[in-house]
């Protein structure tokens, strides 16, 4: 794999009381220079050569391990075939669906710290489904 | 470390808990880079070509749309790469934003016909569902072995 191939961006989403983006961000000034990044409302992209990018991201979630969310990214920032800049604005394609995980990740760091606590989860009752025959019969009924 | 696919296939969450407990999460993103960052492009803007519905068709019948066969060109090969698979059901946004309903469908047939340890958890809807999805998730993550078997 040659250098060009081995540039990659991470997203990391920040979902932390203690940390902000930008705490993340002079983090990664501070730590590397082969990186750039771009500050965003829910957190920080990567972008680097594959070992600079891990390394910073190990260090990023060490800030607050439970609450910090990383996943790779297919598009460079800034790309013009994603960027809002470009096509004239509106959400970028792919971004609805992180939102709607931002939303949930309040609840996954929780019980991200309660698994680590080794608290064991609760039970939970599931409410079962209507059964065919009594919906059928409910139908009928009304008739 | 083992390769583990998850579904929805492009999930920050699951991708983010598979590496956290020290596996490969086997992710749509990665492979979209391959497409959209490999130089040589034959159809700009997306690199995606008449090719990926032929290739497509190792996993889709020829009569299913091809969407569904370009879509399976990406998805398949990553489902035969996969040693473990998380599967998170009635995903409220595996709906719209991933597609197509077909593919998600057949994804999930795929994996469930192959040989390798699953794990089909409920998507949750509030705490103690959250810290239960958690829970068994990592558990399974743990149970798998370590070394990579290829």
């Amino acid at each position: 794999m040659n250098n060009e191939e081995d540039i990659i961006t991470k997203i990391v989403v920040i979902s932390s009381d203690s940390v902000l983006p930008i705490d993340a961000a002079m983090k990664v000034y501070e730590s590397e220079n082969a990186i750039t990044i771009k500050e965003t409302c829910f957190g920080t992209m990567v972008t680097g050569p594959r070992a600079a990018v891990d390394r910073v991201v190990a260090e990023l979630r060490n800030m607050d391990r439970n609450h910090i969310f990383v996943k790779e990214r297919g598009f460079h920032p800034g790309d013009e075939r994603r960027c809002r800049a470009v096509r004239g604005g509106g959400p970028r394609p792919g971004f609805h669906y992180l939102r709607e995980e931002v939303q949930m990740l309040p609840m996954i760091g929780k019980a991200l710290d309660a698994y680590d606590q080794h608290v064991p989860p609760a039970e939970i009752h599931r409410t079962d489904k209507i059964d065919v025959k009594k919906l059928k019969d409910i139908i009928e009924s009304n008739l | 470390m083992a390769k583990v696919i998850i579904y929805p296939i492009n999930s920050l969450i699951l991708s983010d808990l598979v590496e956290r407990f020290g596996h490969k999460p086997l992710a749509m993103m990665e492979k979209i880079k391959d497409k959209v960052n490999t130089v040589g492009v034959d159809s700009p803007p997306l690199n995606i070509t008449a090719e990926e519905p032929k290739k497509g068709l190792k996993y889709a019948a020829v009569e299913v749309p091809a969407g569904v066969r370009g879509r399976m060109s990406i998805v398949g090969p990553m489902i035969d790469e996969a040693e473990a698979a998380v599967i998170v059901n009635e995903a409220s946004m595996a709906f719209g934003c991933m597609g197509c309903a077909r593919t998600n469908e057949l994804t999930k047939y795929l994996i469930r016909q192959k040989e390798i340890p699953i794990l089909e958890v409920e998507y949750p809807r509030s705490e103690e569902e959250g810290k239960e999805f958690v829970y068994k998730i990592a558990e399974f993550l743990k149970s798998l072995p370590m070394e990579s078997r290829s």
